[in-house]
């Protein structure tokens, strides 16, 4: 899942200082699940703008997806053409493909924040850098990239204290865990070899995936 | 037999071994580095020189390095992190230093970027210590670099690493030194020890291992920084003892650096190859402690 949160009110409302009318879309999927984004975010923010005109509101089931956002937006073709504005409130996936469908000045209501866990709703943790090469298999499952302020490959630094991080002491030190676990797992051999230093040429941005059956 | 630096001589024929540390100056001027210099010059082997410590700017260390050993004579140990540099970087000043005429090289992470005053800045961290001790290796036995193009001079530096015996668990930093060790670490140095009994279990624990240890000797200058200490430092445990003694000590610097020689003179019967003494700031503290360990005769 992809995590968001909400930008401060006041920094929409600047964003949106010379806009009078405005379109809210959200997100039906992840920005749904994060309470950022949803029908009902979406609702609280057109009472929130309430200086603006709000010419249309619409949550898209997956506003990432250009083909059913496409689909999706057609039926709310007159009033978004009316718009000064759109205001989206989905990860930053989601406002692009709006942008990439639409020639209207489109805004962001959220800030995108990683890809993570759902603990439950109000508890939402990073689990996902997207590397582009997971090691998943070599460390107990636990990613130490991202887990891990560093990115060790080799072990925990020397500042972890009571298991928990140099940089966060509330947090666990993605090491102690991946040594634990490794321990549990009978794959201490493995903790201990040596791991190289990783290929940043395979994450630099901006990234693609396409099959040559697709071109 | 020939050796890369004084500190690899020392560690190899002398009994013991005593490094000191100077952090360099927040100031575009070496002058105020090179008196702490010259007041440990005669009292340690070589001094450390930190990088960025706890991620604040101060002078580089390279040039600092450099300066110290042209301008007082006194031998230094390079200290790299990994935190502001890459991989690219990180080669280019290790084949500078070996240029300057720095002999000895400690290898470290480094502390995290937000433990500074500059949080914002971007962690690098493109390699850890252990892959850096690794690159070093290859650039001194292979004579490459890290794309495999080859060095036309090989730069030849004595090669040290960071250990922290207090840690808990301790098995993870045990197989960090290990491949510390397998990837050409021939000396490290330690957090800071209040504890014999935890370096004598930790001796133990690396018996395996050819590595010379310096354990990291910091006097206690009052029951507040003792308990600063448990609190921030990890793998730092400090006897209830001590911090009574402290707490009731007239002159807590005096009696800091005396408890400091009593836990000397029990841990120098242990495999340790010497102490590496580090006081912020405090040279002349550097200095007093040194004497006073070297007249007690403990070592």
């Amino acid at each position: 899942m992809i995590m968001t949160e909400k930008k401060p009110i006041e920094e929409i409302k600047e964003s949106l200082k010379d806009s009078k009318k405005v379109f809210i879309i959200g997100c039906g999927t992840c920005a749904t699940l994060s309470q950022t984004g949803g029908e009902e975010q979406v609702k609280e923010m057109a009472k929130l703008l309430s200086d603006k005109e709000i010419v249309g509101t619409l949550v898209p089931e997956t506003p990432c997806d250009k083909r059913t956002l496409k689909r999706d937006l057609r039926p709310a073709s007159a009033s978004l053409k009316a718009a000064d504005a759109i205001l989206v409130l989905s990860c930053g996936a989601g406002i692009q493909t709006v942008v990439e469908l639409t020639e209207k000045l489109a805004l962001p209501g959220l800030n995108t924040k990683f890809i993570g866990m759902v603990e439950h709703i109000g508890k939402f943790y990073q689990r996902c850098l997207a590397c582009g090469d997971c090691i998943l298999d070599e460390t107990g499952g636990i990613c130490p990239i991202t887990r891990c302020p560093k990115g060790l490959l080799n072990g925990p630094c020397a500042g972890h204290m009571n298991e928990k991080c140099e940089v966060d002491r509330e947090k666990d030190c993605a090491w102690v865990l991946i040594y634990k676990r490794m321990k549990t797992l009978g794959q201490l051999d493995k903790f201990r070899a040596f791991r190289k230093p990783r290929n940043h040429q395979i994450s630099t941005p901006p990234q693609q995936i396409v099959w040559s059956s697709a071109k | 037999m020939s050796f890369i630096s004084s500190l690899e001589k020392s560690l190899q024929t002398s009994r013991f071994t005593i490094t000191g540390e100077l952090t360099p100056p927040k100031s575009a001027s070496i002058e105020d580095v090179l008196d702490g210099a010259r007041l440990i010059k005669n009292d340690v082997v070589a001094t450390n020189v930190t990088d960025n410590p706890t991620s604040r700017v101060v002078m580089s260390t390279l040039a600092t390095c450099h300066l110290i050993e042209k301008q007082t004579g006194l031998e230094t140990i390079y200290q790299i992190t990994c935190r502001d540099r890459n991989r690219l970087a990180l080669q280019s000043d290790i084949l500078a230093a070996n240029a300057l005429g720095i002999k000895n090289i400690l290898v470290l992470t480094g502390d995290h970027i937000t433990m500074g005053d500059h949080p914002e800045a971007k962690p690098v961290f493109d390699l850890d210590s252990v892959q850096l001790l690794w690159t070093i290796k290859r650039m001194q036995e292979e004579g490459v670099d890290l794309a495999g193009k080859k060095l036309k001079t090989p730069p030849k530096l004595f090669v040290g690493a960071a250990v922290n015996p207090g840690l808990n668990p301790i098995e993870p930093e045990i197989i960090r030194l290990e491949k510390k060790v397998e990837m050409g670490a021939k000396f490290a140095q330690s957090q800071c020890l209040y504890d014999p009994s935890v370096l004598e279990k930790f001796m133990d624990q690396i018996s395996h291992l050819h590595i010379k240890i310096l354990v990291g000797i910091t006097p206690l200058l009052s029951a507040g920084m003792a308990k600063w200490m448990i609190t921030n430092c990890p793998g730092v445990i400090i006897p209830e003892e001590m911090i009574k003694r402290l707490k009731e000590a007239e002159d807590k610097v005096k009696e800091g650096i005396k408890m400091i020689v009593e836990m000397v003179s029990e841990v120098a019967t242990m495999k340790i190859a010497g102490i590496h003494v580090m006081v912020p700031e405090r040279p002349d503290l550097v200095a007093e402690t040194v004497r006073a360990i070297k007249a007690s005769g403990v070592v």
